[in-house]
């Protein structure tokens, strides 16, 4: 399951995931969840990268709080990894992770991959 | 991003460059940074366990790549030197607010170095009209946590890893 927020590094991790998922045959889910941008503007982005790329994904919407959702969803046995844009890196440098990143690495029990 | 900011402005920084003794008796000269070449050295030296959040990059490459990016206009870059080595250096970048990260090699630490690099820092900023100064700490950073309240920086609500401190400053420009 790969989150996405609509920011410009989760498209590339989308589209890093999209080539992984391809070359592995493993099973890929997009879930979106809004950024700076609303759901629906973040749907449309990835449904359009997933046409670009040629690849045929389930595009699920996170309301609510996406870090929560994501960790409940893998719980439930749906999915066993769950992949997300790594960070980013402040005006100096520095690595730093959203609230999302955060909850997902301390409260999920699969594998978490963060894509940089 | 918008941080929250103290209400009161921070002021009485000294400028550089100055010339003082740290509690090992040794002769420390703080001023802008003149080369690039001293810094990476510096960063190559560098204890990976004094590392932060991802900074300085490891090897030699990608040490001279992040200087470049971090030392180009509007950015302040101070060096605390002894003998003619660079043993310090502190930086603040960004546009309306400005974030800051200091490093001490670790021969260098616990000797009042950091303090001295810090309020110097400050001070230039100051001069340069730079109002706004914030910085990302780790949470168990203890003596690093305690050196910024010193100089008067608040810690923010955040829900990050990090702490997030801010401080005010008193402009002089």
């Amino acid at each position: 399951m790969v989150g996405v927020d609509g920011t410009e590094r989760a498209m590339e991790t989308l589209s890093e995931s999209v080539e992984r998922a391809r070359a592995s045959g493993d099973d890929l889910t997009v879930a979106v969840y809004s950024g700076a941008d609303p759901v629906s503007v973040v749907e449309t982005q990835v449904r359009d990268r997933l046409g670009a790329l040629e690849y045929d994904a389930p595009v699920d919407r996170l309301e609510g709080h996406p870090g929560g959702t994501l960790v409940e969803r893998a719980e439930r046995g749906e999915y066993d990894r769950i992949v997300l844009p790594g960070g980013t890196r402040s005006p100096l440098g520095k690595l730093t992770f959203d609230s999302t990143v955060k909850f997902v690495l301390l409260n999920a029990h699969t594998s978490v991959t963060l894509i940089r | 991003m918008t941080r929250n900011y103290p209400d009161e402005a921070v002021g009485g920084f000294p400028r550089p460059p100055r010339e003082t003794t740290d509690d090992e008796g040794r002769s420390i000269v703080v001023g802008h940074a003149t080369e690039l070449d001293a810094l990476v050295e510096l960063y190559v030296d560098f204890d990976p366990a004094d590392r932060a959040q991802g900074i300085p990059p490891v090897g030699e490459d990608a040490i001279r790549e992040w200087l470049e990016r971090i030392t180009g206009t509007d950015t302040v870059n101070m060096t605390a030197r002894h003998d003619g080595r660079v043993v310090g250096h502190a930086m603040l970048v960004g546009e309306d607010e400005h974030e800051l990260a200091i490093f001490v090699l670790q021969a260098y630490q616990n000797a009042g170095i950091g303090t001295e690099l810090l309020r110097t820092t400050l001070g230039a900023a100051a001069a340069d009209g730079i109002e706004r100064v914030w910085l990302a700490v780790e949470r168990w950073n203890d003596p690093a946590i305690a050196l910024y309240r010193r100089v008067g920086f608040e810690s923010v609500d955040n829900p990050d890893f990090e702490m997030v401190m801010t401080l005010r400053l008193e402009t002089e420009a």
